[in-house]
């Protein structure tokens, strides 16, 4: 049997079913509940975790990483910023754990010194090569001294090329 | 002749800092936690679910902490060495089930033996942290004072037994 959708039941039904399809983004609304409640937390999370490196995939952030030892990190640096701590302290929480490799901008010890400088050194080494190199090479291209012989030939060669133009 | 040396010097310094990357295992990040108290913790076991154990009942032995699931497939490469380790009573080892379910790890366990004095569970990976896990299997050597002494990062082999874990055991024991 067709259902009769032009009489009023037919119209009530449909009514319903409008309200009902409206009613359906409310009920996702929910389940799709977000990650994180508290924008702002998320917000430093994200900025702490730019600068720290998953050991797991070692050239992604933390922020980065779809690792699931990233999102367990991630985890405790929001329950840490939840519990009031400052940045700094959730910083050296996870140099104490797993070592200055977490920073990707490594503090400045002895260890580290090479890490730091070393591509000044280089430069420098490599400055020096080339200053020596040009100064070596101008020495080459330098123009030997006439002898007397070539000055008195050249000095003739012009006067003639002077008589000539007269 | 400086034409021909110098590149030739340059390759050769090249290849001797290739072949020392090569020999490098960039995913060994030494820990910072060597050296210093193991943390501790307070966790249930797997297989008695009621009860607690804490790591501060091991003070005053020598101990070996083994963070294994039963999703990791390299655990079971170190497995058998284990088992055999534990028969010979040198040293107590215990495990930390990392983000394993109970039901598996204990599964797990029945079928591959069970080197563990006691193990316990980390569902949610929050022991790990503290230990600084970030890869699955690591075993730490922890001595009588609670301080951890080595870490093992990745499957326990024989070369890492007979060369640095036992020699080391004896001297902390002695």
């Amino acid at each position: 049997m067709i259902p009769d959708l032009f009489s009023t039941r037919g119209s009530k039904q449909i009514t319903l079913l409008l309200i009902l399809a409206l009613m359906s983004p409310l009920s996702w609304a929910k389940e799709a509940a977000p990650v994180a409640e508290d924008p702002v937390i998320e917000k430093r999370m994200l900025a702490l975790s730019e600068d720290l490196r998953c050991l797991v995939c070692q050239n992604e952030s933390l922020a980065g990483s779809r690792a699931d030892f990233a999102n367990d990190l991630r985890r405790e640096i929001r329950e840490q910023i939840k519990e009031g701590k400052k940045d700094q302290e959730i910083i050296d929480f996870l140099v104490e754990r797993y070592g200055d490799f977490v920073l990707y901008n490594p503090p400045m010890k002895p260890t580290t010194y090479l890490l730091w400088i070393g591509p000044f050194v280089f430069l420098l080494i490599g400055a020096g090569i080339l200053f020596f190199y040009l100064k070596m090479r101008r020495r080459q291209i330098e123009e030997p001294p006439l002898t007397d012989d070539q000055h008195r030939h050249a000095e003739s060669l012009l006067k003639e090329d002077k008589g000539n133009n007269a | 002749m400086m034409r021909f040396l110098l590149p030739l010097a340059a390759f050769i310094v090249l290849v001797g800092f290739l072949a020392v990357g090569l020999g490098l295992k960039p995913r060994e990040i030494p820990s910072p936690l060597v050296g210093k108290p193991a943390p501790v913790f307070q966790s249930p076991r797997l297989h008695e679910p009621d009860q607690i154990l804490s790591s501060k009942d091991n003070l005053g032995k020598v101990w070996l902490l083994n963070v294994w699931a039963s999703w990791c497939v390299s655990c079971r490469e170190e497995h058998p060495l284990l088992v055999e380790l534990s028969k010979s009573g040198i040293v107590p080892i215990y495990g930390l089930n990392y983000k394993d379910k109970p039901e598996l790890a204990l599964q797990w366990l029945s079928q591959y033996g069970d080197p563990y004095t006691v193990s316990v569970v980390d569902p949610e990976g929050r022991i790990g942290i503290d230990y600084g896990v970030y890869g699955v299997p690591e075993t730490y050597l922890i001595d009588k004072n609670g301080v951890i002494r080595h870490k093992q990062i990745g499957p326990v082999t024989i070369e890492s037994l007979e060369n640095k874990i036992l020699p080391l055991i004896k001297e902390l024991q002695g």
